[in-house]
């Protein structure tokens, strides 16, 4: 079945193995033609719309890096004051999200529009050359967080951004990864098809930003859930309802794989930040109740 | 019919009688009596519009330009710090041709703080790719509005535009105001009909981003746009004065002008003082006119040649500085002067709400026949 061209055009200029292109196919799945997507400034908007091409077969817009939220705003109002009936999609890499683009989000959230905010979170800046953000993760390096004779790289843990969503009272908030596919179109259906404002927030690995090959971004996605380093959950009203449980394998399985952590292993093993790194996902696992409890006798189907 | 009403409220009304459907704006002295006013006219049903309560002039102009790319008519107002907050936004409501319509009660940029008029945030946005138009007095900003809504939404020229008012000198002035009626208006400005619109049954890409071989292009269109835009203000303004008895087909206003030796040349309500000196000045037999630019954007360069080619000099009024420069009026003017021998003389005044009188005009006037300009009128140099 050939549906790479579908109404997320094949021909965009992504890296390959780009999970941030993977999501933008997975929005238009999930919505299908009836929708208006606002996208921020960032890789995605760039990959998808070098003027006179664009790669959406759906009405689009791009305005500014920090202001998605409040266009939709805008868009969504003049649906609703002229009778129509498209959904209205906000897109917005994790810097235009958690950082630049907060003040609108947060508005538009409070205010209750009726739209879907979708983050497609790489834990970076990659379109400006992978600065930090407030989603990058503890001690990953970037150009702006280097690791360095005094540095471990980023110094702070990921802001809990659907969380803070969610207690702006979003009828529906969501965690997903491009690792799951159909668990991402699934919940982007359930997000728009939730009257008021509604996020989903998805793990888009960046081969190019976090240093691996573009053919392992999904199994790079499908790792940091298996060591609980992120969380695939749902939140209705505030209310964790579901939540994707796991083996939980030890972090460096993840980190290892990746140049922006590289500093932890060589020259020499760093113990003392992996052990920091680990109880990061302990915590996440704790909280979420991510851990798959095994049965006293050994199943014989799991290895 | 004449009404007596505050400034703010005559251009509230003419607002809703331009029926827009989305209305996004943020409080701020002096234009929040404008919004105020608006949102009782949306909770009265009165106004059958979306007002967003945004959390920030950014987002305001942010919203208004969502839901005109969404095909609607959309209204925000704000001014000077609001405006500052609005600036990416400014250009890109411009670059997308989005004709939004904004008004906004001129105030000083800080610091220091001033909630005081002049226009340095409105002349501070000449090159963000707005129509800009300025009222004299609450009527002009009433019925600029209708006209505003008329040459933004024309089709050959499909932009945005400031409606700007001096902050309290009118907002917050009562005066008598002849409010067309709502049939009025309606035969005036019909419903907006986009040209293109997002819409899912004909998906557009809008905002795309340009590589060199494309954005050199788009500017130059819309320089066009602007251009073309002086033909359509005037044949809006002349339909206006066929309708309703007043017209607003010149984009400058002589007063007293075509005898002239001495041409002040100034901008907004600073015009009623100019004109009550102007008419002093005559009577002592001072040959003194006034050219009022209505509309500074586009800038009418040839409408102020072809008014001034006859006087001896000129004095510009510039209620802004362009710090290190002059003021912005007096640089175009001379500009659009260039070639002619008349010595064009700038005088920065009023700044943060200094109040300019009639004898300050006249001093300037003395000022230009003496051949002094180019500096800042009215220093209290004790404090200096
Ligand atoms: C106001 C403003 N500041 C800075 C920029 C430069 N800029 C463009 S995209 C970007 C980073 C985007 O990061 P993110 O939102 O995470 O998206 P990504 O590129 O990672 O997909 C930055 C800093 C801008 N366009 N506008
Ligand atoms: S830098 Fe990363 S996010 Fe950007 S296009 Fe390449 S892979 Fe995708
Ligand atoms: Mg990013």
């Amino acid at each position: 079945m050939a549906e790479t061209c579908e109404l997320f055009d094949c021909g965009h200029r992504a890296c390959g193995g780009c999970g941030a292109a993977l999501v933008s196919r997975l929005i238009l799945k999930a919505t299908g033609k009836d929708v208006i997507v606002v996208s921020a400034t960032g890789c995605m908007e760039v990959f998808s719309t070098p003027y006179p091409e664009t790669a959406w077969k759906v009405p689009w817009i791009h305005s500014l890096f920090e202001n998605n939220s409040a266009v939709a705003s805008g868009i969504e109002a003049a649906l609703k004051k002229q009778g129509r009936k498209e959904k209205v999609v906000a897109i917005g890499g994790d810097g235009s999200t958690f950082d630049i683009g907060m003040l609108c989000l947060s508005g538009a959230f409070e205010r209750g529009h009726d739209f879907t905010y979708i983050c497609y979170d790489n834990e970076a800046y990659m379109n400006t050359g992978i600065q930090r953000s407030g989603a990058t993760p503890y001690d990953a390096s970037t150009t702006t967080s280097p690791a360095g004779k005094c540095s471990i790289g980023n110094s702070r843990p990921k802001k809990d951004l659907p969380q803070i969503l969610a207690a702006h009272g979003a009828p529906y908030v969501a965690t997903a990864s491009i690792a799951y596919p159909s668990d991402v179109v699934k919940k982007i259906e359930k997000a728009i098809n939730t009257p008021g404002p509604c996020y989903v927030q998805i793990h888009a690995p960046c081969c190019t930003g976090w240093g691996f090959e573009g053919e392992k971004t999904l199994a790079i996605g499908k790792l940091a859930i298996e060591t609980g380093l992120w969380v695939n959950y749902e939140m209705e009203d505030g209310v964790v309802t579901r939540v994707k449980k796991v083996v939980r394998k030890p972090v460096e399985t993840y980190l290892k794989e990746q140049k922006r952590f590289r500093h932890l292993f060589k020259p020499k093993v760093n113990a003392e930040e992996i052990a920091k790194i680990q109880a990061i996902a302990d915590k996440n696992a704790e909280k979420y109740g991510t851990d798959l409890k095994l049965k006293s006798k050994p199943d014989p189907v799991v290895p | 019919m004449l009404e007596i009403t505050e400034g703010s409220h005559a251009v509230a009304k003419a607002v809703k009688m331009s029926r827009p459907q989305v209305i996004a704006a943020y409080p701020i002295t002096p234009q929040t009596h404008i919004v105020e006013t608006l949102a009782d006219m949306v909770a009265d049903c009165e106004l059958d519009a979306e007002y967003i309560t945004v959390e920030s002039e950014f987002s305001a102009l942010s919203a208004c330009l969502g839901a005109s790319a969404a095909g609607s008519r959309t209204y925000s107002a704000t001014t000077s710090q609001g405006l500052a907050l609005m600036f990416e936004v400014c250009f890109n409501v411009s670059g997308m041709r989005l004709p939004v319509v904004m008004t906004i009660a001129n105030r000083a940029l800080g610091a220091p703080l001033s909630i005081w008029n002049d226009q340095q945030d409105s002349i501070s946005l000449r090159d963000c790719g707005w129509l800009q138009f300025y009222a004299e007095d609450n009527q002009e900003a009433t019925d600029l509005h209708y006209i505003a809504y008329k040459v933004a939404e024309n089709p050959e020229v499909l932009l945005p535009a400031f409606v700007c008012f001096d902050g309290f000198i009118l907002s917050h002035t009562y005066e008598p105001v002849d409010m067309l009626t709502q049939e009025d208006v309606d035969r005036f400005l019909p419903p907006y009909k986009p040209v293109q619109k997002l819409d899912a049954d004909d998906p557009i890409s809008m905002g795309m981003y340009a590589t060199p071989d494309y954005y050199l292009e788009f500017r130059y269109e819309h320089d066009q746009a602007m251009k073309r835009a002086k033909n359509a203000i005037s044949k809006a303004g002349k339909e206006f004065g066929e309708m309703f008895g007043r017209d607003y087909s010149a984009l400058v206003e002589g007063y007293r002008v075509e005898d002239a030796e001495t041409a002040i040349i100034a901008i907004g309500s600073l015009c009623g003082t100019v004109k009550d000196a102007i008419d002093e000045m005559r009577t002592a037999g001072k040959k003194v006119g006034l050219l009022k630019i209505r509309c500074f954007r586009p800038f009418p360069a040839d409408e102020i040649r072809d008014a001034l080619s006859h006087v001896k000099r000129v004095a510009v009024l510039d209620k802004n500085i362009s710090v290190g420069a002059k003021g912005a009026v007096a640089i175009e003017v001379r500009d659009a002067l260039y070639g002619k021998t008349m010595p064009v003389l700038g005088y920065v005044l009023g700044l943060g709400g200094r109040d300019v009188r009639i004898s300050d005009i006249k001093n300037i006037v003395s000022l230009a026949e003496s051949g002094k300009g180019d500096q800042f009128y009215g220093l209290r140099t004790e404090v200096l």
